[in-house]
């Protein structure tokens, strides 16, 4: 079942720990010593899941993550060709136009390497870390059909051969896989299990001889499901639990060699059109027993490990994308001219870049910091860290390729230009990989929640410690400690008011995950701008100017959203929200006589 | 003919940036842009390369002089398919000042260290378009030069080189050792892939300096001004062929 046996609150309490101080500084010294702080240890009793402290990294979060000089100049040296492939090699037009990616095309991505960027080295691939492979993805992003198709094949197809195969089959598998002569694809949604991943009908029933399992059933949505060769397939499985049958769903790989399995047409869809995305069927098709992925009846798992290892490079997707938008349409913002001013002079045209820069550097921010994270040996997952700059991405993506087409016009609307494309492409985001966030939303869901503890009067304490955030970001420091300990009272309340009900309630979680989300992108935020400035990165002022308008700007929304979480808060609307879509749905239409309707 | 292959690879600013000049008209501003090879040097490295690979030459080093960052410019050869390179490291005021005079003493002296049978560069460099060193690497070594090469193939001990030149295409013969100098159409250069950049890694840069060659760096020439090009003036149109003769007599054209 679900793994989200963690709760909220007594990670925010951890999150206390963190806190970011004010720094004493030394005599005129701009020295800033970003040691982690002592961890105040609060004094919690929400024990019930013990593990990892939100914010995971309770220490990691500062400083920002650092790399090394070897692995800076790597970095520099494995982007040169990938950016010149993209540039030169990779018609974006034509690959939407034709829904296809030319076999040239993907030819020159399996040989520049970029089919097996994390599997080691030792079955074929790069072996590179989590932090190059979202620096790598900001340029793949460029062209959302191979963005999708990569991502299809390694951040997901083969993962669970990656960290859930045994020996026998990483060496099977993984070298054809990582030079891109095999495939892979994932399959776990079906007709009728989308969200509800829990809920597949494909079942595995192992043969007479005990040699094989018989899959029999179809997935939809499956992403390079036409031209894949190896394929990570999710299916029910009976298991015995105590003497007593049950249903287990159980992950295997599943050669399409094998024979049973029928792709459907590819799809047509309103974007990522060069990405193969169809139906496939299985057909008693035969699968020995040894391809089965880690133990019968843990598939669930391995399926929910899957996703949120892929997770994180979205935010670095989509910071590259922003950028290269940003890019494009400024140039067109300073020569256009109206009412005898360049765009560029008009306020709302200047929101529209504000807002683009903002969004890539916290989606930069978070995407790094999450990365770093992942990358530090013996760190506990960062599931919950990842999930949250995937929401922030997808979300602040969509929005931003919406703002910068309306930059152009009725220019940004013609397939003149890319802009449209970026929009359809887009549009995509907050679709796939949704699962997580109403895992987000359902935290604190499985395990019985016991009571709250009697930390109401929480305090932060920090004052006269080593501070980790450089004093010209003391001020939205401050705002983020404010929002953390009023989070942490409110939780507390909606746990009291709800208890475990609190799983059903959908816009009073949106609005936690909400919280939360913007509370990490501030923590990202800091992290980053203090390390900037404290090693003089170039442009670092106008690092600490984006950090301080993001946080001031959270700061407010947080503080919104938690006193519409308050008992009896005239400013939720959510009980005539949902009798609203009650009246709604009953009739499936809209209710309301038409205005121009007669009663007498 | 086998043996080895010495390949100069310049680090200069990337074609595709905006070239602008300091604010005290001293040279252009280099701090922050992005640099990458020079495109001829890469057709270079790439001719190197595909002679390796047709087994007519044993080793491929690649060559380049300049600060620290020049190692990067090393590696991406590497990567492409060089054996070893060698960082001449010349950093300061005297890499400001470095010139093709000094390059192809440089280069001199290492054909005689390395015992090279032919040197193979770029034809210029797209930042300072000297034209030089390829030229004047061959006077010093004594060599014969085959420039502007647009086809090269190896016959024996002797090399059959199609040069691009003004009036067309210049068919000729020349003696090993030599120095080559390509251009635009003698190949396609490859992407450096990741798993090569990777394997690259474990390839072995040796740094030297100019006086360990017996070189002496000093330049003699002085840079006294650069300044960006005049604005393009916009044009005129004329009605007919007497108007534009009357306005080019008052330009002072005629």
């Amino acid at each position: 079942m679900m793994n989200m046996n963690r709760l909220i609150v007594s990670r925010t309490f951890r999150i206390g720990q963190r806190l970011l101080g004010c720094h004493t500084r030394r005599a005129g010294q701009e020295e800033l010593r970003l040691q982690q702080r002592r961890s105040i240890k609060t004094h919690c009793r929400h024990l019930a899941y013990s593990k990892k402290a939100f914010f995971v990294l309770q220490a990691e979060v500062f400083p920002y993550p650092e790399i090394g000089n070897d692995e800076v100049e790597e970095i520099k040296q494995l982007v040169a060709p990938v950016e010149k492939f993209f540039s030169d090699d990779v018609d974006s037009a034509k690959i939407d136009r034709e829904a296809t990616i030319p076999l040239e095309t993907l030819q020159g991505l399996k040989d520049l390497g970029l089919f097996g960027i994390m599997i080691p080295e030792e079955y074929g691939g790069l072996g590179l870390s989590h932090t190059i492979y979202a620096r790598l993805n900001e340029i793949i992003a460029l062209d959302g059909s191979i963005a999708v198709t990569l991502a299809a094949h390694q951040a997901i197809g083969l993962k669970g051969i990656l960290i859930a195969g045994n020996e026998a089959q990483k060496k099977k598998y993984l070298p054809k896989l990582s030079s891109g002569e095999h495939i892979a694809a994932f399959c776990l949604t079906e007709p009728g299990s989308g969200s509800d991943a829990a809920s597949i009908q494909t079942r595995a029933t192992l043969s007479e001889d005990g040699k094989h399992y018989l899959i029999n059933g179809s997935k939809i949505w499956i992403s390079n499901g036409g031209m894949a060769d190896i394929m990570t397939v999710f299916a029910r499985t009976e298991v015995e639990v105590d003497g007593v049958k049950k249903d287990k769903i159980s992950a295997f790989i599943v050669e399409r060699a094998f024979g049973g399995i029928a792709s459907g047409k590819p799809e047509d869809k309103l974007g990522i059109r060069g990405s193969n995305t169809c139906e496939l069927s299985f057909d008693n098709v035969p699968v020995p027993v040894e391809n089965v992925i880690g133990e019968i009846g843990g598939g669930f798992k391995i399926a929910m490990n899957i996703l949120n290892s892929g997770r994180f490079s979205m935010g670095s997707s989509c910071a590259g994308m922003i950028k290269k938008l940003i890019e494009l349409t400024s140039e067109y913002a300073a020569t256009r001219k109206q009412f005898n001013k360049s765009l560029s002079e008009f306020g709302m045209i200047q929101e529209k870049f504000a807002m683009m820069a903002l969004n890539a550097f916290v989606m930069e921010s978070m995407a790094y910091l999450t990365a770093g994270m992942m990358d530090r040996p013996g760190v506990p997952d960062c599931s919950l860290e990842a999930a949250m700059v995937k929401v922030f991405s997808s979300e602040g993506g969509w929005i931003c390729v919406s703002e910068a087409l309306q930059v152009l016009g009725g220019l940004g609307y013609t397939k003149n230009y890319p802009f449209e494309r970026f929009v359809r492409d887009c549009r995509i985001l907050p679709i796939f990989e949704v699962l997580i966030h109403k895992c987000l939303n359902s935290e604190g869901s499985l395990e019985p929640i016991p009571a709250v503890p009697a930390e109401a009067g929480y305090t932060l304490d920090r004052t006269g410690k080593d501070g980790v955030v450089h004093p010209s970001l003391e001020d939205s420091a401050k705002k983020l400690e404010q929002n953390i300990s009023l989070f942490g009272s409110t939780v507390e309340s909606l746990l009291y008011r709800y208890g475990k009900t609190i799983v059903d309630e959908q816009l009073v979680l949106k609005r936690v995950a909400d919280v939360l989300i913007h509370m990490y992108a501030m923590t990202a935020v800091l992290s980053r701008a203090s390390r900037s400035i404290s090693i003089g990165l170039r442009n670092h002022d106008h690092e600490v100017l984006l950090a301080n308008t993001f946080c001031n700007d959270a700061f407010f929304k947080n503080n919104y959203w938690m006193v519409q979480l308050q008992k009896h808060s005239p400013e939720n609307n959510d009980a005539n929200i949902k009798k609203i879509a009650k009246q709604v749905l009953e009739n499936r239409a809209y209710i309301c006589s038409h205005p121009l309707e007669r009663t007498y | 003919m086998s043996g080895r292959v010495l390949v100069g690879v310049k680090r200069v600013i990337d074609y595709a940036v905006k070239i602008r000049v300091k604010p005290d008209n001293t040279g252009v501003v280099t701090d922050g842009v992005k640099h990458s090879m020079n495109p001829f040097c890469e057709i270079a490295v790439e001719e190197a390369v595909k002679l390796k690979e047709k087994k007519l030459i044993k080793e491929v080093v690649a060559v380049s002089c300049g600060p620290q960052q020049s190692q990067e410019t090393i590696r991406t050869a590497l990567a492409m398919g060089a054996d070893r390179g060698i960082h001449v490291d010349v950093s300061g005021k005297d890499y400001e000042n470095l010139g093709p005079l000094q390059v192809s003493k440089i280069l001199a002296a290492l054909a005689k260290q390395e015992d090279a049978q032919l040197i193979l560069l770029g034809k210029q460099a797209i930042d300072d378009d000297c034209n030089q060193t390829g030229q004047m690497t061959a006077a010093l070594l004594d060599w014969p030069q085959g420039t502007f090469a647009s086809e090269v193939s190896l016959e024996g001990d002797k090399i059959n080189l199609v040069r691009e030149i003004d009036g067309g295409l210049e068919h000729i013969k020349i003696n090993t050792p030599a120095v080559i100098t390509a251009d635009l159409r003698l190949n396609t250069p490859r992407y450096a892939t990741l798993p090569n950049i990777m394997k690259a890694k474990k390839k072995k840069i040796a740094t030297v300096k100019p006086a360990d060659l017996g070189v002496d760096v000093t330049s003699r020439l002085e840079v006294l001004k650069v300044e960006e090009p005049p604005q393009r003036q916009a044009g005129m149109k004329v009605e007919t062929v007497e108007d534009l003769v009357v306005k080019l007599k008052e330009a002072g054209r005629v």
